[in-house]
């Protein structure tokens, strides 16, 4: 295949969705359900264990309990979310802290450009600092109006959604800021640094 | 814990070399892509379909052949009656059309490289698909690594890569097949009729010399969700459960 001309699929109409076609990304089906994704079985936390840690490289900033952080400013957002394995769903409603709200809370403003959010089982995943902040992200602690069920992130996720969905890591417990961009977990095994949907970020060095 | 970075993938065209029928709902298609690639067991492909006015839709699709097997690339797909993309598969696809795939992908379900213990494989319906792929490579290499099975289906007549399980299991070279039907009673001895479950799990690692080091499941979301509870309860670290999962 050469340029730009695309290779039509004998025999292949597909299903066109009805409406808000230029809501789905390139190579993006949309989704009515909510498909559960992760590398290893959903760990169960209970909110008594649950902390969340600002750092800064190795240095703590400053940590929360579940009671101190849910005590902090809640937002609502309600967004489409876009996962690398093809799916968009529209007009998800989330409710959590805003990133500039844990910052604010921690009375700091950010040190640098790189972030890594970490997550109770290990997982992690690198965000530009800029993509965090200005509203853009949150911690969401909500969906639908209800806690956030186990298998979709529980009891707290990032939520990044102008990103490919692995970047709103499930079962958060962290934002780390980095010197440098680190690559998390699934950018260490061939997914690609940055992750915008509407680009088709989807592997290692997609443009 | 980290791996290779996956190389880039670039989209290229593959011929469909051969359609095998491997179960009522499952069938197989032989790819042979323009640029052969090598590949890890367990990793997948993503195929791209274009309709004439440019509209695209695109899957992942485990790769169920070991990566010895040769340049042909096999994908074992299901098909989902109100899906977009696998009834165009299992209907109209025939020997000869191309279609444009990118691998391989994926870098975390994948046969570990070096001696890391016995390996779990547990499966549900299609979800055996890498698992196959993994059966196959650690025979291809004549791996003496000790490995069951546990593979959940409905029904006999629905598990795929059967005989072909079966015949490696028959080899009693340490793989291991259990299969769990859920709709119809068990036919070998090592088989189960019910769903997989915490006994079953513990029967299944008592098999082995020493614990596992690492397990694979795979399946249905509902489908992981269960087992990889039952694995957990029967004694298998949270650690070293791998997953993939499919559906809503």
């Amino acid at each position: 295949m050469k340029g730009n001309a695309k290779m039509v699929t004998r025999g292949f109409s597909g299903r066109r969705p009805p409406a808000g076609d230029a809501r789905i990304p390139p190579g993006q089906h949309l989704e009515h359900g909510f498909p559960v994704l992760s590398a290893g079985p959903t760990p169960r936390i209970r909110t008594e264990d649950w902390s969340f840690t600002l750092k800064h490289g190795p240095r703590p900033i400053k940590k929360w309990s579940w009671a101190e952080f849910s005590a902090l400013p809640m937002t609502k957002m309600t967004r489409d979310i876009h996962c690398v394995t093809s799916w968009t769903k529209f007009d998800t409603p989330w409710q959590g802290v805003l990133v500039d709200d844990i910052l604010a809370d921690a009375g700091v403003e950010p040190p640098t450009a790189f972030t890594l959010a970490h997550s109770f089982d290990g997982y992690s995943t690198n965000v530009p600092t800029k993509d965090l902040v200005v509203g853009k992200a949150m911690v969401a602690l909500l969906y639908e109006g209800k806690p956030i069920t186990a298998d979709h992130g529980g009891p707290a996720r990032l939520l990044v959604p102008h990103l490919y969905f692995w970047k709103s890591a499930k079962w958060v417990n962290g934002l780390q800021f980095t010197e440098r961009d680190e690559p998390g977990f699934w950018e260490l095994r061939g997914y690609h640094i940055y992750g915008d949907p509407w680009r088709e970020q989807r592997y290692t060095n997609d443009p | 814990m980290s791996e290779p970075t996956a190389p880039q993938s670039p989209w290229q065209t593959a011929t469909i070399a051969r359609i095998l029928r491997r179960t009522p709902r499952v069938v197989s298609f032989f790819l042979q892509p323009l640029q052969p690639f090598a590949y890890r067991a367990g990793q997948h492909i993503d195929v791209k379909l274009t309709a004439p006015d440019g509209y695209e839709a695109r899957r992942s699709y485990s790769i169920a052949s070991a990566p010895e097997a040769g340049e042909q690339v096999e994908v074992a797909i299901e098909r989902l009656d109100d899906g977009e993309v696998s009834p165009f598969f299992h209907d109209v696809a025939a020997v000869g059309d191309e279609i444009e795939v990118r691998g391989p992908l994926g870098g975390h379900f994948v046969w570990p490289e070096g001696d890391q213990g016995p390996i779990l494989l547990v499966g549900g319906g299609s979800g055996v698909v890498p698992l196959a792929s993994m059966a196959r490579h650690r025979a291809a290499l004549s791996s003496k690594v000790p490995v069951v099975l546990v593979y959940s289906a409905r029904t006999w007549d629905e598990v795929v890569f059967r005989d072909e399980l079966i015949e490696l299991d028959r080899r009693g070279d340490g793989f291991s097949l259990a299969l769990a039907l859920t709709r119809e009673g068990a036919r070998r001895p090592a088989d189960h009729s019910r769903r997989i479950d915490l006994a079953m799990v513990a029967q299944s690692i008592a098999y082995f010399p020493s614990p596992p080091g690492v397990a694979f499941v795979c399946g249905s979301n509902a489908f992981v969700t269960a087992a990889s509870q039952a694995m957990i309860d029967a004694g298998v670290p949270a650690r070293i459960i791998r997953t993939e999962r499919y559906g809503v």
